[in-house]
């Protein structure tokens, strides 16, 4: 069966500026990011749709010790998109020395940045990121 | 499906250790196998959790290794299971499910890690493996920042204060060393003070360090085998009264991960086969990889509340000697944790407390156990009830 939207359309899509995902012809659930079936109902009739790119943190943390290939300090969150789903990216622009503490409930709009090639990541991956708006 | 019982059980001191992998599971099998009254060609299956083999000392394929090592015949398959922390809860389900089905009647189950034979960086790296690799690996997250976010909204959604949730996490920290010092083959075997936990380094924000659980070597195994022959192997049979497992897509995907929706689908179904529920229960060992972990776990295996298991920690009911002794081992925290073996050495726990050869730390009386295994984001988890 074809992929409806896989992942690398996925990042094309983030690195062009557009937030690509599924919506479910049968219940109206928005798939982000994409999978080969409706994140909520298992249907497997999707369209791709773009969404608004907006959304609010709904938790986060500081990462202090990070894993080979990444530089800490930096701020990994969840947040909650308009249309529904949750995405987890990294929240920029901010000292993350600063209180953080209210950074839960603030707006952010997705944008995206591009990770070279770490060991064992089957190539060039892209991050969502979250700027706070 | 017949009835499952555990004969004997094994496990290694856990801590640093210059052994092999192949040589510690070896050292804790055989254990299970001569506690087992068994010669280990009796020994049908091989089931072995095993996370990192392949990063730690440059061995994949494992288990027949482990089953040559330990002397099982040709025939016997020996398979390695790998559910990221689960690992060794998923390999005694199989062996349940095997001996439960009447395919075989003696198996053997546990696992093995030698995670220390990793630095720090490759370690952290190769435990967020576990998370999504297309979605989310490439934000840089960490295991400990994982559960950093599970804090963060806990505290969010309950309306609790970060200060009063951080020292309810300490709490857990306290009690787990507390109970750890009581266990002679725990990697911790100090107490600790609040103070300590509340200034050490922060690792992934609320989470510091005494926060989460160490890097571990070590091994642990059971010998499952059916209530037909348990008499032969055994005076003191612990029999598995239920199991459950459950699956999770990216932590994205699951929202809200205050609630855990792998860990209940596992827990209600162990209940379930069991015929038992949450007040049943004696004495619990469960996940806690980080503090805040062991808090949610409570919750969502229905012992307390939602929002409320930091307050029962608080008031003293998750003790040795509490209502509900969650961690009498030490738990994650302070007995270890070998990422591939830990389901195994929390089974080894509950068969020992049930046979009261636990010591210092026995818990009085305990006639039902239940064990928590989480592996991955939140992805799979392992249930089981044993009892005498
Ligand atoms: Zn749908």
């Amino acid at each position: 069966m074809d992929y409806p939207l896989t992942h690398r359309q996925f990042y094309e899509g983030l690195k062009a500026g557009e937030l690509l995902g599924l919506k479910c012809q049968s219940c109206g659930t928005y798939t982000v990011p994409p999978k080969i079936t409706c994140a909520e109902c298992g249907h497997t009739e999707l369209e791709i749709a773009r969404l608004n790119g907006m959304g609010k943190i709904r938790t986060f943390t500081v990462i202090r010790v990070a894993p080979e290939g990444f530089n800490a300090p930096y701020i990994v969150a969840l947040a909650e998109l308009d249309e529904g789903p949750w995405l987890m990216g990294n929240v920029e622009g901010l000292d993350v020395d600063d209180n953080v503490d209210g950074l839960i409930g603030r707006k952010v709009r997705v944008d995206h940045k591009v990770i070279p090639p770490l060991n064992y990541s089957a190539g060039e991956g892209v991050a969502v990121t979250f700027q706070l708006v | 499906m017949r009835k499952v019982a555990i004969a004997g059980v094994g496990m290694t001191k856990f801590g640093r250790s210059d052994k092999s992998g192949v040589e510690l599971f070896a050292g804790a099998a055989m254990e299970a196998i001569t506690s087992s009254n068994i010669k280990t060609r009796e020994v049908q299956a091989l089931f072995l959790g095993n996370v990192l083999g392949d990063f730690e000392e440059g061995q994949l394929n494992i288990a027949p290794l482990c089953a040559n090592e330990l002397g099982l015949p040709v025939d016997v398959p020996a398979t390695r299971v790998e559910g990221a922390c689960a690992s060794a809860g998923v390999a005694i389900r199989e062996a349940f499910i095997w001996v439960a089905s009447g395919y075989y009647d003696i198996v053997l189950a546990g696992g093995v890690e030698r995670a220390t034979a990793m630095d720090t960086p490759l370690a952290t790296r190769t435990f967020a493996m576990s998370s999504e690799s297309r979605y989310e690996v490439f934000t840089g997250v960490t295991f400990p920042g994982v559960f950093g976010m599970v804090a963060r909204l806990y505290a969010d959604k309950y309306g609790l204060s970060l200060q009063t949730l951080k020292e309810q996490m300490a709490m857990v920290a306290v009690k787990n060393h507390k109970h750890g010092a009581k266990n002679p083959l725990a990697q911790f075997q100090k107490e600790i003070s609040l103070e300590t936990v509340l200034k050490s380094p922060m690792v992934a924000d609320p989470l510091q360090l005494f926060d989460c659980c160490p890097f571990t070597d070590g091994a642990a195994a059971i010998v499952v085998a059916s209530a037909d022959i348990i008499g032969k192997l055994t005076d003191k049979p612990v029999y598995i009264l239920g199991v459950g497992q459950g699956s999770n897509g990216s932590l994205g995907r699951q929202k809200d991960i205050t609630r855990i929706k792998a860990r209940e689908a596992a827990a209600g179904q162990a209940y379930k086969m069991a015929g038992l529920r949450p007040s049943d229960i004696d004495l619990v060992e469960l996940h806690d990889c980080f503090t805040i972990a062991e808090i949610v776990a409570s919750e969502g295996m229905g012992f307390f509340e939602f929002g409320t298991g930091g307050k029962a920690v608080e008031k003293g009911e998750t003790a040795i000697g509490g209502r509900l002794p969650i961690n009498p081992s030490g738990g994650l925290k302070a007995k270890g944790h070998p990422i591939g073996a830990t389901g195994a050495a929390q089974a080894y726990e509950i068969v020992k407390q049930l046979r009261g050869e636990c010591g210092e730390r026995q818990v009085d009386g305990a006639r039902i156990g239940m064990s928590d295994t989480l592996g991955g984001d939140l992805a799979t988890v392992v249930d089981i009830i044993y009892g005498v």
